[in-house]
């Protein structure tokens, strides 16, 4: 993940300054890799009640196309813990990477 | 006019989009008489009275990053407070230009002409030019906004003079027509706008070990760079005006030259009218006057210097006039004639002198006892200092 930002950077020309210009560059930028743990959720204590995709604070929790199981991406997820804080089934741990 | 007129002036005629102002002594007729030709009429700036230097380079980052000219003035400890905003201005690359009449700085509180403001943020990004006269003063601002905005350069200016001698005493000086000054600067030429909805821009974003680096080496190029523009600006201002801008001034200096005095600002006319009567009297002194203090012209310096007398041929003596300190080593101009020389190859002696803290005067007996130690090889490793009581 780190040598994506890397090579992304790379094709990247800096301005002067750090000006940018470009838009939906944070898609490009796996600001996830700063972690050291993310979370997971365990699909059979999951109750389906989204609560975690609101409060994460990254906005890195989906809801899958079935519209009930939620995904965390780990690409994005900085490791804050306020999902596996908030998830009133205790579905979701931290997984160190 | 006076220091402060002539910058007052030439901003009135480059007719900024904002100007953030905070008074401070003895900056404040700079921005008193631009705000009294904005009063008037003569000027549609935008004035913005902040409520501290601070928030005035605040106000002039958000200007300069909208899309339009920038310029403001400040002394002392306005410049020490602006530090935090100074790196901003220049790590953003946004050409702010800015009138500095220099002071000491606190404590104990004086009010008077030394270069430790300036010469405490030399490294702050910003380039600096020391004027020695109210009409270096005007060009030098005129010449400032030229090369800030340049594309290959994009760095804020310094236009620094000595405070109250030179920013309070009145001298002739020539003023360019209003449209002479308004047709060279021209258009500013920032190339981005927060207000631009078709190329829309994110200004100064977080970067992280891994970018960093390479975006402040883009920086330095940028300023190095800037010493060549300067060349280039000086000489198209040189057109209309008739007067030389050049990065240092040689006065007396040649090959048989014995000794050299190397100064900034207002210092160096003291120097000039000394060494021009010793000189009648079949002495071989000079002076060495730099303008342009950031980026510092080491190579040409460098060239010049080399072709000084050796230690063979009867070598010429150097003594650098400072009018800051730095607290536990040579002071900065020192070190940047040192590190000259030491590129030159050249072997010549150097005295470190620092003179007029807190507006302590440069007499002309000064000068001499300067000269009269270079040739008598009165020399030391110590810095020495000029018109102390002792």
């Amino acid at each position: 993940m780190y040598f994506a930002t890397i090579a992304y950077l790379m094709k990247v020309k800096i301005l002067p300054g750090g000006v940018i210009t470009d838009g939906g560059n944070s898609i490009s930028n796996k600001t996830g890799l700063w972690a050291s743990r993310h979370a997971e959720v365990d699909q059979s204590k999951c109750i389906k009640c989204h609560t975690c995709v609101a409060f994460c604070p990254e906005g890195c929790i989906d809801i899958e196309s079935d519209g009930k199981n939620v995904k965390v991406n780990a690409d994005f997820c900085k490791g804050c813990m306020v999902c596996a804080v908030e998830c009133p089934a205790s579905a979701i741990t931290m997984k160190v990477k | 006019m006076t220091g402060a007129e002539a910058a007052a002036e030439a901003m009135r005629q480059i007719e900024p989009g904002v100007v953030p102002v905070y008074p401070i002594t003895p900056q404040t007729p700079i921005v008193e008489n631009f705000a009294l030709a904005q009063a008037v009429g003569k000027v549609k700036t935008e004035i913005i009275t902040a409520e501290s230097e601070h928030s005035v380079m605040s106000a002039a980052i958000g200007a300069a990053a909208a899309g339009t000219r920038t310029m403001t003035a400040t002394s002392s400890a306005g410049l020490a407070l602006m530090y935090e905003i100074l790196g901003v201005a220049s790590g953003m690359r946004l050409p702010i230009v800015m009138n500095v009449a220099n002071r000491a700085i606190s404590a104990p509180l004086n009010i008077h002409c030394d270069h430790s403001d300036t010469i405490g943020v030399r490294d702050s990004g910003w380039i600096q030019i020391f004027c020695e006269t109210a009409q270096e003063v005007y060009d030098s601002t005129v010449l400032a906004v030229k090369l800030a905005e340049h594309a290959e350069v994009l760095l804020p200016v310094m236009v620094n003079q000595d405070g109250f001698i030179t920013s309070h005493l009145l001298e002739n000086t020539e003023i360019l027509p209003d449209a002479a000054v308004k047709s060279f600067v021209g258009d500013y030429r920032y190339p981005y706008s927060l207000f631009s909805q078709d190329k829309a821009v994110t200004l100064g974003a977080l970067m992280l070990p891994d970018s960093l680096f390479e975006t402040k080496v883009a920086q330095a190029e940028a300023m190095q760079k800037a010493g060549e523009v300067y060349g280039k600006v000086a000489g198209e201002l040189e057109k209309i005006t008739q007067r030389k801008q050049p990065k240092f001034e040689l006065f007396q200096v040649d090959k048989n030259t014995e000794a050299v005095i190397v100064t900034m600002s207002s210092a160096a006319g003291t120097a000039k009218a000394v060494a021009k009567r010793l000189a009648k009297k079949g002495q071989k002194v000079g002076v060495i006057k730099i303008k342009l203090f950031r980026p510092f012209p080491r190579e040409e310096l460098a060239a010049v210097l080399q072709n000084l007398p050796d230690r063979q041929a009867g070598i010429t003596k150097v003594a650098v006039l400072d009018r800051a300190f730095s607290f536990g080593s040579g002071p900065a101009l020192y070190s940047e004639i040192v590190q000259t020389l030491h590129q030159a190859k050249a072997n010549n002696n150097v005295q470190s002198y620092i003179f007029g803290i807190g507006g302590r005067d440069l007499r002309e007996v000064d000068v001499k006892q300067v000269y009269s130690e270079l040739l008598g090889n009165n020399l030391s490793q110590e810095t020495k200092y000029l018109n102390l009581n002792q």
